[in-house]
């Protein structure tokens, strides 16, 4: 926990005036101001996104968005969280589409009304180029929208600042799913090693290894070839 | 960016930088000769926190009752229940449904979808926001034996070495069967493995591996399945009903001592709900939010070891929970970050712990445990740590040797989250090493199940971290993120299964709850102590001094 005896800084949390040690993020200066915290919080490592919120700095007129664990305040700091995100989801089976851009147009047409204004850009704490995926996906080009995006953590922040009213981060997640499926090079490895288990090729080894005794099992450990590449 | 007098210490490091990187150039990842077993025995019971006199405590109530635990395990287990069963009319349920899914990480997820799968009507009840869980933030990858040159036996032997041969055989057996398999469920589900450009599995090592079978998804392995998971959760309402901010609080039986249901606690409304179900699947993750010994943690901010409460006072067993994973690189500077994950793949792509010196003192990826021990004594004992402003002690994961060894630009490519995460601190990871020491990670231990992620209570099932058995008495990296997979689907599965073969209720019960409060006033327990602790505590004294009569949801203590 942070000591007290740091500099203090204040912030106004939801309007109102607290002072915090300088260090903090905007979750834990909430928490050192007496905020019992259960939604706009979660992993506090910056994996998860549900930590967005919204927040201007003493003499700057912009609003400006972050992620609430990976945000160290400043003095006079104004802000609010951003919990959750009331944005539209399309439901789809995934075996029934297909990787192309009819798809997106069927699920996603609001981003063919993006007007390239890149505040969604502009607004993610990821720093993704998340115009250019939208570009990405208006072509059907699915691989590069799924590569562009792929450090989304969906924190929403982008949707919630597009004039178009756009769910960036819903047809990024579709766009990722339809690449994996469907684009991706296929890895015959995998469908081998499930025929060889399938097959029984290591039964009667597996079973003789679950039924030895502790020693001989520690003495083949110690003894198996490490081959890394 | 690092302070002058860390800076000094970085210069030794780039010292010896471009000697070890010869050394890796000429023998690979080993660089530096592993231990064998007796120099790990000792190095463990000299340098690993759970060796320490202190570290363990008997517990006084319950099925354990009578066996060393870690401490603050058995002061958690040793609490009130939340509710007063009295107030409940368990014959006027919220909610009927076949399978209750109580927690919403990967295990939780795969299950739901399973079961859903498999023709069961599903509701998952979660604390947070689905999703919301330690698997979202698991980065380094996930094992499965599917390589030409590699093995189910080979891993099971990696798995059985690296958990001190604890391991429960059967479930062992299953998993690495089973991992193959979940790789290409979830590659159909879109789940976006790096791959190689001929289209094969992209695979590093990890640390207590013989063979690289390490799948990835760059450095958001964990995202890149959990998110995938929650999103064919999304797409399947009219089979899934998932209620959020709705951690669950009691199990309740029936009187003939099967799992019944539920009751949940809406954090927003405070109101209690009772859910029935004829198979219950407990997924809560596990329990670094308690900070062991102290510890700072990797960990999501619910890992509050939900689950073990309720399957405890339910009276299941518990296995291995005197053994605690310690991270052996979690960030200590800047002090902003410290605790959070400095994941393996660094290691398994090449970077190097050295010490204040700019000295290598230990094979990169031994098993975690041995690891962290290994950066305890570098630290303390030898006294050739780093101190932070802070009083932090810890040695440097040289990761520039990553860019070195796999070419420019590598860094960035495969291990963004960890690039960006300095680089909010302006401190960039493929030029300046990063100081790293053991933070809190893992439970290695938990609830006791079979190979079909059953419990000793007919119709309770558990998986992924919640349970105890797979990994011993210490887990390899990327073994939880497929434990997620295996038993989830697996629990998901039997718990369906036993759904359509017809279920006979008897008389709905909390008398467990009853009965384990006996025990506790027994021994004289502070009636506000109390579990599961639902969220940790993280408000100043001086302020929490003037919330006079404020409910608190976190009881840590």
């Amino acid at each position: 926990m942070m000591k007290s005896k740091e500099n203090m800084v204040t912030v106004y949390i939801m309007g109102d005036a607290y002072n915090v040690p300088e260090s903090s993020t905007i979750i834990t200066a909430m928490e050192y101001s007496g905020f019992q915290l259960t939604t706009g919080v979660g992993c506090r490592e910056g994996f998860c996104g549900a930590c967005a919120t919204i927040y201007r700095e003493k003499g700057d007129y912009k609003l400006k968005g972050g992620l609430a664990c990976q945000t160290v305040v400043t003095d006079g700091m104004t802000l609010a969280q951003i919990p959750f995100m009331p944005a539209e989801k399309p439901i789809y089976d995934l075996k029934e589409l297909k990787p192309d851009i009819n798809t997106i147009k069927e699920l996603f047409p609001t981003i063919f009304r993006c007007v390239s204004c890149n505040t969604c850009t502009k607004a993610c704490p990821q720093d993704i180029d998340v115009m250019d995926y939208i570009q990405a996906l208006k072509k059907g080009n699915i691989a590069e929208a799924a590569d562009i995006s792929f450090d989304c953590i969906r924190c929403g922040l982008c949707a919630l600042r597009c004039p178009a009213e756009i769910v960036q981060y819903n047809a990024a997640t579709l766009a990722r799913r339809l690449y994996g499926s469907y684009l991706a090079k296929k890895s015959p490895e995998v469908d081998e090693s499930i025929e060889d288990i399938k097959a029984g090729k290591y039964d009667k080894e597996l079973e003789e290894l679950t039924k030895m005794d502790r020693k001989t099992l520690s003495e083949k450990y110690y003894a198996r070839e490490t081959k890394l590449r | 960016m690092y302070p002058d007098y860390m800076l000094e210490s970085i210069k030794k490091v780039e010292q010896t930088r471009p000697q070890r990187f010869e050394l890796a150039k000429k023998h690979g990842k080993q660089v530096y000769p592993p231990m064998g077993e007796k120099e790990r025995g000792d190095i463990l019971a000299n340098y690993h926190p759970d060796y320490k006199d202190d570290a363990l405590r008997e517990v006084q109530v319950g099925p354990n009752k009578g066996e060393k635990l870690t401490a603050k395990v058995s002061d958690m287990l040793e609490s009130h229940t939340r509710i007063d069963p009295k107030k409940f009319d368990l014959n006027k349920p919220d909610h009927v449904t076949d399978v209750l899914v109580i927690g919403a990480g990967s295990a939780g997820m795969s299950a739901a979808i399973t079961a859903a799968g498999n023709g069961s009507k599903v509701i998952i009840a979660t604390k947070l926001r689905l999703g919301d869980s330690n698997s979202m933030m698991a980065q380094g990858g996930i094992q499965a034996a599917d390589q030409k040159d590699d093995s189910p036996i080979l891993h099971y032997l990696d798995i059985m070495g690296g958990g001190h041969f604890d391991n429960k055989p059967e479930l062992v057996k299953a998993f690495v069967k089973d991992a193959p398999s979940a790789i290409k469920w979830l590659s159909d589900l879109g789940v976006m493995f790096d791959k190689n450009p001929d289209g094969s599995m992209m695979v590093k090592p990890g640390g207590g591996t013989c063979r690289s079978r390490m799948h990835s998804t760059r450095d958001y392995t964990g995202a890149g399945i959990c998110r995938v998971l929650r999103d064919e959760v999304y797409n399947l309402p009219d089979k899934i009903k998932y209620l959020e901010y709705n951690p669950v609080v009691e199990l309740i039986l029936d009187d003939k001592g099967q799992a019944a249901g539920a009751i949940t606690y809406h954090l927003g409304t405070k109101q209690y709900s009772i859910i029935k179900a004829k198979s219950v699947i407990i997924s809560t993750g596990g329990y670094g939010r308690l900070h062991i010994r102290g510890y700072e943690t990797t960990n999501h901010y619910g890992a509050t070891a939900d689950g073990l409460m309720l399957a405890y006072r339910a009276g299941v067993k518990l296995l291995y929970m005197d053994s605690v994973q310690y991270h052996p690189t979690g960030a200590i500077f800047p002090e902003q970050i410290v605790g959070f994950l400095c994941t393996e793949k660094i290691r398994t792509m090449g970077a190097q712990p050295v010490n204040k010196n700019g000295e290598l003192f230990v094979y990169p990826l031994e098993p975690r445990d041995v690891e962290a021990s290994s950066f305890i004594r570098e630290s303390h004992e030898r006294n050739l740590g780093i101190t932070t402003p802070k009083g932090l002690r810890g040695i440097w994961l040289d990761s520039p040797l990553v860019d070195m060894i796999n070419g420019e630009g590598a860094i960035n490519k495969y291990l963004p989250a960890m690039h960006r995460q300095y680089a909010r601190f302006d401190i960039d990871i493929a030029k300046y090493p990063m100081l790293v020491f053991p933070t809190l990670h893992y439970q290695n231990g938990g609830i006791e199940i079979n190979k079909d992620a059953e419990t000793t209570i007919p119709g309770l099932y558990v998986a992924g971290e919640a349970t105890g058995g797979v990994h011993g008495r210490n887990r390899l990296m990327g073994n939880s993120q497929m434990d997620l997979i295996v038993f989830g689907r697996r629990s998901g599965l039997h718990a369906s299964e036993r759904v359509k073969k017809g279920v006979k209720f008897g008389k709905m019960s909390l008398e467990h709850v009853y009965s384990y409060e006996k025990e506790v006033d027994e021994i004289n327990i502070d009636k506000n102590k109390i579990a599961p602790i639902l969220l940790p505590d993280y408000i100043p004294n001086h302020v929490k001094e003037k919330q006079v009569d404020t409910e608190y949801f976190g009881t840590l203590i």
